[in-house]
């Protein structure tokens, strides 16, 4: 095991009393090899006027995103952000406060790009461009999740995310990337999802999964992939086919939809919602891994495109989509119009499972047996890129409240955790925007400190025995980092786990199971009326 | 010495203006390819002024934040709006009603202002996290604004100046006439020093005050299924 502390639980809201400089410097994720860099389009080591390659990038940076420049520019250091990340409040490294971490490549912006850097550099903090500064930023822009819980508290917006994302893009170009998401993006580009699993092993995991439900259920739910002509295409991560809880919410979607009546398919082309190139601020890879699904529904010929429990990819559908693959409504140009035809106006495009699960309970056709969750006592994690990347239902927040809803719904028992904490305060798992690499464990383990003093809270008031989220991410960095700080690792549900275990199916046993006690109840109810 | 504050006013004017106009063309011609408002957010464009118009007249996300920093900023943003409506007679002639009615406000704009810098200051000071990212601008800067309100409070409460005749001077720099600035040392130091403030406005982080209008995180209707939203340079990719 790594040799570092998993840090000690504090009173809330826990702000560290005194910084600790240089507390993580030592966090560096594996540098990317030339296999991993070239397929994207990258240099495959880092080249050698790189210094004069990053500034140009970054020139182009600033005219390409108003973002960047404007952040780049509006930052007054008033401190509104500087207690606010997670990272920081696990580390108390000064260098993971929102603007200091902003600070590393501000201050060489400002060396290149302004008057008063240009001129008077000590002044305004600007710095030249060096090996140092490049490792520096290589270390604690990997060590910012890209969650943007400083951007709801800063006064103009700012958002370290899209500062982190130009950062990595900068060095991506000049051929010093980081290894985990360029690895990935790889493999999601030429065998369609991040696992790298071919279709006739994914073809095969599908299969055990219906067998599964069908011994279960005793009915025959299909997990069907590659069909023509289906209404829906289901667009989930990967680690929906392989990991835990993970299978058990892509199992509670199957329910789901044999429940509704519906046809559905998976697709080998597409069998990926992730789109790490989102978290190395990758316009062109974004689009090119986004089309994947385009030309999925084209070639299926589906009419609507739902997506599974995944944060940052459904940041990436709901926001990026319609931008980047025309998967959406409203577009007037030929790329656009040649798949929002197909698309069925009635339906948002994309559609969020807990959408679609969350309308059918409202038009009451899911019938549910609470009590089989009756054991558990739930309370929700709000995954930080559907809090405050994305929406869900049509009104603003719906991404709040479809979820819980959805749980409440089959679950008797449900808390929340520290209002500071949930919503669009939501702390990220630790494990966000490309960190979910065992390199990186250290801040992983210590980035998740607020998240499980909250979750701390909840068990010992509420007794809340389960943690259910709507991410892959999060559900595989909680059931990593669970043990640390001595919770169960099946602790981390999937929020479709809970839906599948107590939806009750039209013909299944656990109906027949259910009415036949109904029935026996009602016989004594009657009985014991009769007898008064 | 009124010459070389003519002169000063007039490089100063020119800076500001010319500085400020090339960022906010920089920024509007800049592209924002991709949708990302900070969620949960308005799903109209009237939503979006709304939102946009508590973020500069309330400071609503500076609130949800940190109360000390938003009562200290709040003090002296709202001192300054103030102690600006203020001046306002120094640069009109005639002045409307309105205007000269909440001139008195001005003087308590002014103590407001001061003060409101003076607990930034103590923050930046005495905080571990602010005073870690601060730079020396970062103290310039407070301590160019409260001198500048210093002087000013000094010529209402210790020593007054010509007024009239300031009034004249300002006035005379329209029609580029130079007339007779009093030198009285708080007036010239206070004029002096605002000239500062105009000259590095645009080449500072002052630029917080157009950027937040362009802030694509507060500015951007949350409607991305609806309408597809397109940045030039991205639409060349469609191809």
């Amino acid at each position: 095991m790594a040799d570092f502390q998993t840090p000690e639980y504090r009173e809330l809201p826990g702000v560290p009393n005194k910084l600790e400089p240089g507390a993580t410097d030592h966090l560096s994720p594996f540098i990317a090899k030339p296999e991993h860099q070239e397929p994207l389009g990258f240099p495959g080591e880092l080249v050698d006027n790189w210094e004069e390659k990053a500034i140009e990038k970054m020139g182009e940076l600033l005219g390409k995103y108003r973002s960047f420049q404007v952040y780049m520019d509006a930052c007054v250091k008033c401190g509104s952000c500087t207690d606010k990340c997670h990272y920081f409040q696990g580390t108390s490294d000064p260098k993971n406060m929102p603007v200091a971490r902003q600070d590393l490549l501000r201050s060489v912006y400002r060396r290149y790009f302004t008057f008063a850097g240009k001129y008077f550099p000590k002044l305004v903090g600007a710095r030249d461009l060096t090996r140092e500064v490049l490792d520096e930023w290589y270390n604690y822009f990997h060590q910012c999740s890209q969650c943007r819980r400083c951007s709801v508290f800063c006064p103009y917006g700012i958002d370290t995310a899209e500062v982190s994302m130009a950062a990595r893009e900068i060095m991506d170009s000049i051929g010093h990337g980081q290894k985990y998401c360029n690895e990935i993006l790889g493999k999601v580009q030429t065998v369609g999802n991040n696992l790298g699993l071919p279709g006739p092993a994914l073809k095969a995991t599908l299969a055990e999964f219906a067998e599964e439900i069908e011994e279960d259920t005793g009915l025959p739910v299909k997990m069907p992939i590659d069909v023509k002509g289906a209404d829906i295409l289901l667009i989930t991560p990967s680690a929906d086919f392989f990991a835990e809880p993970h299978i058990d919410g892509l199992m509670g979607y199957a329910k789901v939809f044999h429940e509704a009546g519906v046809s559905w398919t998976l697709s080998t082309h597409a069998a990926e919602a992730a789109n790490f190139s989102m978290f190395i601020g990758s316009y062109s890879n974004l689009k090119v891994v986004a089309e994947r699904i385009r030309e999925a529904a084209l070639d299926l010929g589906v009419k609507r495109i739902i997506v599974g429990e995944c944060g940052h990819a459904w940041r990436v559908a709901y926001s990026f989509w319609n931008t980047l693959s025309g998967v959406g409504h409203g577009g007037n140009d030929p790329y656009a119009e040649q798949l929002q035809k197909q698309l069925d106006p009635n339906y948002p495009a994309p559609q969020h499972i807990c959408e679609f699960t969350y309308d059918l309970i409202q038009e009451g056709k899911l019938r549910f047996d609470k009590s089989q969750n009756d054991w558990r006592t739930v309370t929700f994690h709000d995954s930080c890129n559907v809090a405050r990347g994305s929406r869900m239902g049509s009104w603003a927040g719906g991404q709040f409240d479809i979820p819980r809803a959805v749980i409440k719904a089959a679950c008797n028992n449900y808390v929340d955790m520290d209002p500071d904490t949930i919503k669009e305060k939501t702390y990220c798992c630790g494990g966000g925007g490309g960190l979910l690499t065992d390199d990186l464990m250290e801040i992983r383990v210590k980035g998740a400190l607020p998240r499980m003093e909250a979750l701390h809270d909840v068990v010992e008031e509420n007794g809340v025995t389960h943690l259910a989220a709507i991410c892959a991410i999060c559900k595989a960095q909680f059931a990593k980092i669970l043990p640390y700080f001595k919770f169960p690792m099946d602790m981390i549900v999937s929020t479709h786990q809970l839906v599948g275990e107590a939806l009750v199916m039209t013909g299944s046993e656990q109906e027949k199971a259910l009415d036949a006690t109904d029935e026996t109840a009602e016989e004594e109810t009657a009985a014991e009326e009769n007898s008064e | 010495m009124s010459v070389l504050f003519a002169l000063l006013y007039y490089v100063a004017t020119v800076i500001l203006v010319g500085g400020l106009a090339y960022k906010i063309y920089q920024y509007a011609k800049t592209p924002a390819p991709l949708k990302i408002p900070t969620t949960p957010a308005p799903t109209t464009r009237g939503g979006v002024v709304l939102r946009l118009g508590r973020e500069v007249l309330l400071f609503e996300s500076l609130f949800k934040s940190n109360k000390w920093i938003w009562i200290f900023g709040y003090m002296f943003h709202i001192g300054l709006a103030l102690v600006v409506v203020r001046h306002l007679r120094y640069v009109m002639d005639p002045m409307p009603e309105l205007l000269i009615l909440i001139q008195p406000l001005g003087i308590y704009g002014g103590m407001a202002m001061v003060a409101g810098l003076l607990g930034l200051w103590a923050r930046r000071i005495f905080v571990e996290r602010i005073r870690y990212i601060s730079n020396p601008s970062d103290h310039l800067i407070l301590a160019l604004l409260v001198m500048i309100g210093i002087t000013g409070l000094s010529m209402k409460f210790l020593s007054h100046t010509d007024i009239v005749l300031v009034k004249n001077f300002i006035l005379g720099l329209y029609v580029f006439d130079i007339r007779p600035l009093p030198t009285d040392i708080p007036l010239l130091v206070h004029l002096f020093l605002v000239a500062v403030l105009m000259i590095i406005f645009p080449i500072s982080k002052l630029l917080h005050a157009p950027g937040v209008f362009f802030s694509p995180t507060r500015n951007q209707v949350d409607n991305p299924r609806e309408r597809r939203h397109l940045a030039p340079w991205a639409a060349e990719l469609d191809k």
